[in-house]
């Protein structure tokens, strides 16, 4: 088993995806199928930018055994009010600014969900959002 | 068609990734909607965007696409061009419209990915 943790900066677009890029890179030294790391990464690099997006700070905790990587994304920020409608393709509560760099179209979370195992978001208002990803790395 | 057919049809300009000047692209994809193009599951795929930033570089390289085209003639930075480079991703420009440079290479041999 490898753990490795990372820090996310609410705001700061000029790192966002590096934690994905990172986990990218160990996934391909590890010989993980094409579509597989595919299906993580972008996972991965829509919660981290959901982070940047919507949260003050975050926590990353990656972990890889020889069956599966779980992504703990733990965040401080106003959290999520309504889960369910959060989850809905299209719906975004995304600033201007947000959308200035390509995002805030409201597909991020439908999409994690597509390309994940097992989901859970776990929410609290004005304290933040943790959400753990699984993906199987076997066929 | 390669990227060098893509030049010669748009008169877009490769700002870096020359070495896959003779790659075969099949299919292409519109959009300035980063969260959009990381919904697509095809690979050898040309981005087509208005998007200039270094989200469009880093969302290429999720995504496993190689080769963006940017319109409008919109600015590219030195830090994009160094993202690209680092994953061996070929950028392009050129000062047509997104319709301009999707409509003349829909004439030509590229596909829509759906
Ligand atoms: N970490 C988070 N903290 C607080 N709210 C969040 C967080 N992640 C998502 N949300 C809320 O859920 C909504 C939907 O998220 P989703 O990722 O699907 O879309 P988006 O981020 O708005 O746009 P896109 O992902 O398409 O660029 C967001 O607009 C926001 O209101
Ligand atoms: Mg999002």
């Amino acid at each position: 088993m490898m753990r490795t943790n990372y820090n996310v900066e609410g705001g700061d677009f000029t790192k966002a995806g590096n934690v994905a890029s990172c986990v990218k890179k160990t996934l391909k030294q590890l010989n993980v199928n094409a579509k597989i790391i595919k299906r993580v990464v972008i996972a991965l690099y829509e919660a981290e930018v959901n982070i940047v997006a919507h949260a003050y700070q975050g926590h990353v905790t990656i972990d890889i055994d020889d069956q599966y990587i779980t992504m703990l994304l733990k965040d401080k920020g106003p959290g999520i009010e309504d889960i369910d409608l959060a989850m809905t393709q299209g719906f975004s509560t995304a600033s201007a600014k947000v959308r200035e760099m390509g995002f805030g179209a409201g597909m991020g979370l439908p999409n994690i969900k597509k390309n994940v195992d097992e989901l859970t978001l776990e929410s609290e208002i004005n304290i933040g959002i943790t959400l753990c990803l699984k993906v199987k790395l076997t066929e | 068609m390669t990227i060098k057919e893509i030049i010669e049809v748009t008169g877009a300009q490769l700002i870096c990734g020359e070495s896959n000047i003779d790659n075969i692209i099949e299919f292409a994809f519109s959009s300035d909607l980063m969260s959009d193009v990381l919904t697509q599951d095809s690979d050898q795929v040309l981005l087509i965007t208005g998007l200039s930033n270094l989200q469009t570089i880093r969302t290429a390289e999720m995504a496993d696409i190689n080769y963006i085209l940017i319109v409008r003639g919109k600015a590219i930075s030195n830090d994009m061009i160094r993202l690209a480079e680092e994953n061996h991703i070929s950028l392009l420009q050129s000062d047509l419209s997104m319709f301009h440079i999707s409509g003349l290479l829909y004439a030509q041999d590229l596909k829509p990915i759906f």
